[in-house]
């Protein structure tokens, strides 16, 4: 089995997402993007489990997916309070913890 | 009988656990009961030791008579691991056979058969991968002291109700009277010389308790204090010859394994020869050998009671058991058998003339007797010391008796006499306390060897040990000539102590009065022991028509047949038995025309020149407790106590004063350098640091999400890079 292609959608993915994370200043598309890293990581983990037939690999990328679910619930739920808040979703605007 | 050993013979731990049974109940609950009460639990406690004894040297003479069956070495084996060790298992089996070889050579020329001891042991505890036991080992010699030393001290508790009547310890006396017997009674039936050592300590505490009983008065104190710190001199060699012999046998304690090893042929001859010699320190101390007697005539400053079990019956001859007890080993070590002088010997023979000749100048009846003891004591090492075992054992089971009744009647005189002992404040007093007067009169008789008394066998049979040749040629004719002057001498001054306590004018004040009969029936008990207990080893001469049933019973039965010396055994010798009765006969005419007729040849004698000289050294007893306070231990302390002076006021001084200059030179360069500059300094620079800090961080908390989120990234990838390019 070749893994290349694996690696590569995974690499592609995780920088999409690391682009997403430090440029977009909605903060729903930053939880979006939090999303992608992760799931390049789930494809990579799952690429190595079947590259060595070992199942432990989708086994982390199921406790992944679960982890993420709740991550994205709790960061929702902060940009839903601080929509409330402010009227905004623009996290440039979020600086009162500024040293 | 080859099923079982006995009860009794199996069960014989249970003997001083009952004492000391007694003695924690009197301890812990004494206080609230009566005397009565008190004194009853102690008498009750060795009453039934007394029976047990009784018991198990019952059934030791029915398994001398119907021995178990082992012939074979094999037998041996299976028999040493089934019937007679029955707690023990591998290790036992292996110590049957390590005996068995001695066992066999011993049956070939012995009329009688062999009679293996009864050895019950458990583990005590494991050291390091060894097995250290603890068991009983009974066999003649323990049951004999069994008896003799529950029937004494039986005696001495009933007698003590009445002698201590009223004083301010009496608990305190009945529960270490307790602890003595059962200590006294551990010691005898120990199966390992580690148990020994432990049931020795144990009666030397107890000694220095009731020597000590007294204490207000400081003299008291100090004898006890002196009898202690004396046997600890003693005990350090103890203890180092117990260590040799545990690795001289291969790493075991045992008794009967450590007798083995020592007539076995690979025995090691210097290391038996120094750990007996080391064992012997002991013995000379704990026994009152000479020099190390000198704490046994202050020890009499304990109640007589006390006087009469441990320091004349008992404890100090725990030390010729211990010589009777591990014969072999001294037996190969000083090589008894093919010598003509050995140490044991020797110092035993010193003994018996010194401390015969010590008891003539003592003015107090009780000193008298302390004398008297360590000169039989003497006799019973020099017994052992030419080979003469059964002679040795039988004086020290003899001489317990009627030396305790001696010391039982010396304490009734007091009692009588306003508690004095001096015998200068005594005379006449036959007349006030007949019991007293017959009952010393019939001991003294015994201590003397007149016929047919418990003392004329027990020490004519050490006189006849003298001129036996052993097997490897030995022969120890000297010890005849030291045994007979000694008799001459017991005589003598024994007739001096009596004719000064007992006739002539009452010197005293009062009317003395008889001892109430709670302290005289022992008295009468001891004194019948003194007539009959001899004819226990009638000489084999003395059989009638042949008839071998009731002569040398004490040898039969007593006497080891298992891992034991080969010696030869000696005979009735008219001539040697009509010496010593003679030169006793002698003794008592001279004391007694001394003291009764009014011109006598010997009168002045200790003021004629060299006899002046002679009797100042015995009146300073040889100086030896001058050399001992004033050179070994006065020499010792006195540089000490100077040297630690100096230390004290130059070394000690020197270094607090250098030290009090050095702290307070430290303590100011601390304050101005440490304190002011270095602390103040850190807690101040931390401070401002922060502040700096803080102020050149505080641009990096933007407070931007994104910006963090970068920083993490990069700090990422730069981790990465150092695993991929670096590691």
């Amino acid at each position: 089995m070749l893994i290349n292609q694996f690696l590569f959608l995974g690499a592609i993915l995780f920088c999409v997402g690391v682009y997403g994370v430090l440029a977009r200043r909605n903060g729903v598309l930053v939880l979006m993007s939090i999303e992608l890293i992760l799931n390049s990581v789930n494809i990579n983990l799952i690429a190595f489990g079947q590259l060595h037939q070992n199942v432990a690999g989708q086994v982390f990328a199921l406790f992944i997916i679960a982890i993420a679910a709740a991550e994205v619930g709790v960061g929702l739920a902060i940009v839903m309070m601080l929509y409330r808040n402010r009227r905004s979703i623009d996290i440039d605007d979020v600086d009162l913890m500024k040293g | 009988m080859d099923a079982h050993a006995g009860w009794f013979l199996e069960h014989a731990w249970i003997i001083p656990a009952i004492t000391a049974g007694s003695f924690l109940t009197i301890l812990f609950f004494g206080k609230r009961f009566s005397e009565r009460i008190t004194s009853g639990i102690g008498i009750f406690a060795v009453a039934a030791c007394l029976v047990l004894s009784l018991g198990v040297a019952t059934q030791w003479v029915q398994r001398t008579n119907h021995p178990p069956e082992v012939p074979h070495v094999e037998t041996e084996v299976e028999h040493g691991t089934t019937t007679d060790q029955p707690a023990s298992g591998v290790s036992e089996g292996e110590h049957a056979a390590a005996l068995a070889p001695t066992a066999a050579t011993a049956t070939e020329d012995e009329e009688h058969h062999e009679v293996p001891p009864v050895v019950k042991s458990v583990n005590w505890f494991d050291f390091g991968g060894m097995k250290i036991e603890i068991g009983t080992l009974v066999d003649g010699l323990t049951a004999m002291m069994l008896v003799m030393v529950s029937t004494i001290s039986l005696l001495v508790h009933i007698y003590s109700r009445e002698y201590l009547r009223g004083d301010v310890r009496f608990t305190h006396y009945y529960a270490f009277l307790s602890l003595f017997t059962a200590s006294m009674l551990f010691y005898v039936m120990g199966a390992t010389t580690l148990q020994m050592l432990v049931g020795w300590e144990l009666v030397g505490v107890c000694s220095y308790v009731l020597i000590g009983h007294w204490w207000e008065e400081k003299q008291n104190g100090d004898a006890a204090l002196k009898a202690f710190l004396t046997n600890r001199v003693g005990d350090v060699g103890l203890l180092l010859g117990v260590i040799v012999l545990f690795f001289a046998a291969g790493q075991t304690f045992n008794v009967l394994e450590i007798d083995a090893y020592a007539l076995s042929d690979g025995a090691n001859q210097t290391l038996l020869l120094i750990g007996a010699l080391l064992l012997f320190a002991g013995v000379t101390s704990k026994s009152g050998q000479f020099p190390l007697h000198t704490w046994l005539p202050d020890a009499m400053a304990g109640p007589t009671p006390v006087s009469a079990l441990i320091h004349a019956a008992t404890m100090v001859v725990a030390g010729v058991y211990l010589v009777a007890r591990l014969y072999a080993v001294f037996f190969e070590g000083l090589n008894i058998g093919s010598n003509h002088i050995n140490y044991v010997a020797l110092i035993g023979g010193v003994t018996v003339l010194m401390g015969a000749l010590l008891a003539f100048v003592q003015n107090d009846i009780k000193k008298v007797l302390a004398y008297s003891t360590i000169s039989q004591l003497g006799y019973m090492v020099m017994a052992l010391g030419v080979g003469a075992w059964t002679a040795g054992v039988f004086h020290l089971f003899t001489h317990a008796f009627f030396k305790a009744g001696l010391f039982l009647g010396a304490g009734s005189v007091s009692h009588a006499a306003h508690h004095t002992f001096d015998m200068r404040e005594m005379g006449g007093l036959k007349k006030y306390m007949p019991s007293t007067f017959w009952t010393f009169m019939i001991c003294t008789a015994a201590l003397m060897g007149v016929f047919p008394l418990a003392g004329f066998w027990s020490k004519d049979e050490i006189l006849a040990g003298g001129g036996v040749t052993h097997p490897g040629g030995g022969d120890y004719q000297l010890f005849i000539v030291v045994g007979v002057i000694g008799a001459l001498l017991t005589a003598t001054y024994m007739t001096r102590a009596i004719y000064l306590t007992f006739f002539g004018e009452y010197r005293g004040h009062g009317t003395p009065h008889e001892s109430p009969r709670i302290m005289t029936w022992p008295l009468w008990v001891l004194a019948f022991g003194a007539v009959t207990l001899g004819f226990l080893n009638l000489p084999q001469a003395f059989q009638i028509d042949g008839v071998t049933e009731y002569a040398t019973r004490f040898e039969h039965f007593v006497e080891p047949t298992f891992a034991f010396p080969i010696i030869n055994h000696p005979e009735f010798n008219l001539g040697l038995a009509l010496m010593s009765t003679t030169m006793a006969a002698v003794g008592i005419a001279a004391a007694w025309t001394y003291y009764t007729r009014a011109t006598h040849p010997l009168k002045g004698l200790s003021r004629r020149q060299p006899f002046a000289f002679g009797y100042y050294a015995l009146e300073n007893k040889y100086g030896l407790d001058v050399l001992y306070t004033n050179y070994i231990v006065g020499g010792a302390s006195g540089p000490v106590a100077r040297a630690s002076n100096w230390v004290n006021q130059n070394v000690i001084d020197g270094v607090v004063n250098a030290a009090g200059v050095i702290a307070r030179t430290a303590a100011g360069g601390l304050y101005r350098g440490v304190d002011q500059g270095v602390v103040d300094g850190v807690v101040n620079g931390s401070g401002y640091l922060s502040d700096e800090g803080g102020e050149v961080l505080r641009h990096m908390q933007t407070g931007k999400v994104q910006q963090y989120a970068a920083i993490l990234f990069a700090a990422a990838a730069v981790l990465a890079g150092v695993f991929v390019f670096v590691v």
